[in-house]
């Protein structure tokens, strides 16, 4: 049986790990989408486009 | 219009990656509110408004974020599984989006299970890691996630790749049930399922309440990062083939 401030180590090392992990999650995919974007954006620039853009 | 008619209007406004851009569009905003809000609410209660377990002490708040991710973990599989279906069977357009989106979102989940079942192990069982059945089998998920991740990009072709990845996630499906039923099987150090079991969820509800609120917002947190990570997919492709165009183009002048 663990008293009551046994592992708090544990506890804040795991809420640590997982907020980094998360945090670096949502960052990736808002970064990732926002490069898409501009990928499509400077090819959009150059004149390249879809041939059936119509609704997409 | 009959049913079966506004049935296959909807599945083919799914199916069809353009028009999954422009509905999709109007989910990103609410499901990362909502997410938010969970994320609030569940590690209030978590951290601050419930109570010591009588044994594991203080330990027992890693379970509020061990249990969603190793929930997240399984899912996020499930998902993969049926995507696999959809590219197989009925070559969905964006089956294999679905798919190729989930596998890194579900690697990190299985790692933050992995991390905090490890957190949770040293302090109540006296060790990091033991090879039983159930952190056997889910090092083993972990490991084929990332051998998705990497097959995926092992390909330029994504149609090829994904047909092969297809085939190889439904074969490592097998490895879900072996997760799930393993504290059954095997007497293992992990213990038994502590809410879906017999008679109802072994815990109070001073315990139960944070963990369904942090496991609803872990799922969220999935379902807005898949979405997202769906339509970056998409314009990936998009961009991808555009460029392809764009070099043959210069390349016939």
């Amino acid at each position: 049986m663990l008293t009551s401030t046994e592992g708090i180590g544990f506890v804040v090392a795991a809420y640590l790990g997982v907020g980094i992990v998360t945090l670096g999650l949502i960052a990736w995919a808002m970064l990732d989408a926002r490069r898409q974007k501009r990928r499509l954006a400077a090819l959009e620039a150059k004149g390249v486009s879809r041939r059936s853009s119509g609704g997409n | 219009m009959t049913d079966e008619t506004a049935r296959m209007g909807w599945f083919s406004r799914l199916a069809h990656p353009g028009q999954f851009l422009q509905w999709s569009r109007h989910w990103v905003a609410p499901l990362a509110v909502v997410t938010a809000i969970l994320f609030a609410v569940g590690l209030w209660f978590a951290l601050f408004n419930s109570p010591e377990d009588y044994q594991m002490g203080q330990t027992v708040r890693i379970m509020y974020v061990h249990v969603p991710n190793a929930w997240l973990s399984e899912l996020c599989y499930g998902v993969m599984a049926i995507a696999a279906l959809g590219t197989l069977v009925w070559r969905h357009p964006m089956a294999d989006v679905a798919a190729k989106s989930a596998a890194p979102l579900g690697a990190a989940f299985t790692a933050m299970a992995l991390f905090t079942g490890s957190m949770w192990g040293r302090p109540t069982w006296g060790t990091y890691w033991e090879w039983d059945g159930r952190m056997t089998s889910y090092l083993i998920l972990f490991l084929m996630y990332l051998g998705i991740v990497a097959l995926w990009n092992a390909f330029e072709d994504q149609l090829r790749a994904a047909r092969v990845v297809a085939v190889v996630t439904l074969v490592g499906a097998i490895n879900i049930p072996i997760i799930i039923f393993s504290v059954v099987w095997w007497n293992t150090l992990h213990q038994p399922s502590s809410i879906i079991a017999k008679g109802g969820p072994r815990m109070p509800p001073s315990l139960l309440i944070p963990l369904l609120v942090m496991t609803l917002a872990f799922t969220f947190l999935f379902a807005t990062l898949h979405v997202v990570r769906m339509r970056t997919e998409v314009l990936r492709r998009r961009a991808a083939s555009l460029e392809r165009r764009h070099a043959a183009e210069a390349g016939g002048n």
